[in-house]
């Protein structure tokens, strides 16, 4: 297994970057600090035992409400209360959002995954679209759906919602059936 | 809301075809510098797709791609229902596949959950799959040969592709939209005359490609207006993340089918087609001769196929068939549970990809435990493809552009999600 040998070099080369190491169905998620996430990628890219040449998605994630709370009973007893949301706050904000990397590797043909965390507000994750071109468009998906900010992306616009919508849509506080008044109608002339 | 905001000269997709390409002198004394708004309502563009293209005379020298107009939100709809109800809307993603999406769902959920689908109903999965993979391949060819202007191609195409949806409508009862496949199984089993069906197409399938190749191959406009544009080396095309019949055009092997091997194809046998050249008409052969290997795909499961179960035997996590329904208690209850609260993985978070005709189709689930996913990303290959555009169309002629989208074959449905 290749990925579990990236994980491995992974914590000698950066001892103190790699939080953790898990394992869910065979596949291996590293979570790395979050502002060394790019010298991170190019090693495992540029790395001539792991060669990690393709970025193939970069995806965000809320975990608003998260794991091992007391709403996750609450959860699994009533999947469709959507007042959840509003349940806020039992996590620290400082940890959010998360950044999830899914790397994939031609010479090995198997998949290894990277997660970062991310908070609410005035922290930003260092861009990897100079790393991967790929990550380009997933980044600004990332920025246009959560509202996460990449450091050193070259053009960061939304890429889905228009340019002068003020919300993220798929923040878990987004209502589902969306803002009134948000999407603006075109003058009747 | 500041109006200004709306008015299009102002917006920063303007901003960003500009500022790309400061170095290019735009204080032009002749004139020939200009900005040409294509789409989104544009025949050619397969969709909603709309290019922003900054043209020196008749040659592109930038390009700014804008997605979006087919924005449905459907991860924000998958976080608000329960994981069978997602598959109808998985029909809608890449629309012109609805097969094949439906089965890289399903595997995707059971690799979650941990069902393992009996040997039937993944050899109709892979059957499925392939059919779906055909009838993408012969829209592609027709509307690309439609786009460099040989109509004929698309109606011949269009023929084929009748009878296999067709056979599709026997098979799961809807033409286009047809969301075959159920957690742990397919939703109804495969019945003799299907397979019939299927065996008179097979035989009766490459006699129609020759035709349309008798058509184009040796065609001078078709192969002079595709060959050597849009060119895209390798080592790019790896960096852009193009995936499936795109980047086999560029000579890189790479097909899930045999590198993370899924349904029964590890037991098949087929060639990874591979095209060298990376230029339009490299994509059209690509995607040709997938067409003749999926008809061998599709004639190996047919041979091979068990009689069996459709359904694997977890009665919590999978639909019960009808009958049991209506005659016993304890599937009753299931069939309720399942309905209303959903089939519950355990928490954890995974990636499951198949390869789809378009390239990779991914589904990322974060799971809590509950009924309906955390989050669930759809890694649409459209998406990535569409980002590969100005790469390709730097530097072709206007006349051009319509020949390099028909050749990657986007679907805004999936681009947009």
């Amino acid at each position: 297994m290749i990925a579990q040998r990236a994980a491995e070099k992974l914590k000698e080369r950066f001892p103190d970057a790699v939080l953790s190491v898990s394992e869910f169905r065979e596949q291996i998620l590293v979570q790395v600090e979050t502002s060394t996430v790019r010298d991170v990628c190019i090693f495992l890219r540029d790395d001539e035992e792991l060669q990690f040449d393709m970025a193939i998605d970069v995806l965000g994630a809320d975990r608003l409400v998260v794991e091992g709370t007391s709403e996750k009973a609450d959860y699994i007893n009533d999947p469709f209360d959507r007042q959840i949301r509003s349940k806020k706050q039992e996590i620290s904000m400082n940890e959010r959002f998360e950044v999830i990397y899914v790397l994939y590797s031609n010479k090995h043909k198997e998949y290894v995954r990277l997660k970062v965390s991310v908070a609410e507000s005035g922290q930003k994750v260092p861009s990897v679209a100079p790393v991967w071109k790929s990550a380009n468009w997933a980044e600004r998906e990332a920025y246009d759906m959560f509202g996460i900010e990449f450091e050193g992306h070259p053009d960061l616009r939304r890429v889905y919602m228009p340019e002068y919508f003020e919300h993220f849509p798929l923040r878990k506080d987004f209502p589902l059936m969306g803002i009134p008044g948000s999407l603006p109608l075109p003058d009747k002339q | 809301m500041n109006k200004d905001l709306i008015d299009p000269t102002k917006s920063k997709i303007y901003e960003a075809l500009i500022d790309q390409y400061t170095s290019i002198e735009s204080d032009d004394p002749l004139g020939s510098d200009m900005i040409l708004n294509f789409g989104p309502q544009h025949p050619a563009t397969h969709g909603v797709l709309r290019l922003l293209l900054r043209l020196d005379g008749e040659r592109v020298i930038g390009c700014v791609p804008e997605v979006g107009y087919l924005h449905r939100g459907y991860e924000k709809l998958a976080e608000n229902m329960t994981y069978h109800e997602y598959i109808p809307h998985t029909d809608r993603l890449d629309y012109l596949s609805p097969l094949s999406n439906n089965m890289g769902f399903a595997l995707a959920v059971e690799r979650l959950t941990g069902i393992e689908v009996p040997p039937r109903a993944q050899y109709i999965r892979t059957i499925c799959s392939e059919l779906a993979r055909i009838s993408s391949h012969l829209m592609a060819t027709g509307s690309m040969a439609m786009d460099v202007g040989a109509l004929t191609i698309l109606l011949w195409t269009f023929r084929e592709r009748e009878k296999l949806y067709d056979i599709f409508e026997v098979l799961t009862g809807a033409r286009f939209t047809t969301s075959y496949s159920r957690i742990g199984g397919v939703a109804q089993d495969m019945t003799e005359d299907v397979e019939k069906m299927i065996w008179q197409f097979l035989d009766y399938l490459p006699e129609a490609i020759q035709e349309c190749e008798r058509l184009l191959n040796r065609n001078r406009i078709f192969v002079e207006r595709c060959d050597m544009i849009g060119i895209i080396e390798p080592d790019d095309a790896i960096a852009y993340g193009l995936t499936g019949p795109n980047l086999r055009g560029s000579g890189v092997e790479r097909d899930l089918r045999r590198d993370t091997p899924y349904f029964v194809y590890p037991e098949l046998d087929f060639k990874v087609i591979t095209h060298e050249g990376g230029d339009s008409l490299a994509r059209y052969y690509v995607r040709l001769d997938e067409m003749y290997e999926s008809a061998k795909i599709v004639r190996q499961c047919l041979e091979k196929i068990p009689k069996g179960e459709i359904h694997a035997n977890k009665p919590k996590k999978v639909l019960p068939s009808k009958e049991r329904v209506y005659t016993r208690m304890e599937e009753m209850i299931h069939d309720f549970m399942i309905v209303n609260f959903g089939i519950h993985p355990p928490p954890g978070e995974m990636y499951s990809a198949v390869e789809n005709p378009k390239g990779e189709l991914g589904f990322y689930i974060q799971s809590k435990g509950g009924g309906v996913p955390w989050r669930l990303k759809i890694r649409s290959p459209s998406f990535v493809n569409i980002q590969s555009l100005p790469h390709l169309l730097s530097g072709v002629m206007v006349s051009d552009v319509v020949a390099v989208i028909g050749s990657i074959d986007p679907v805004m449905g999936e681009a947009d999600k």
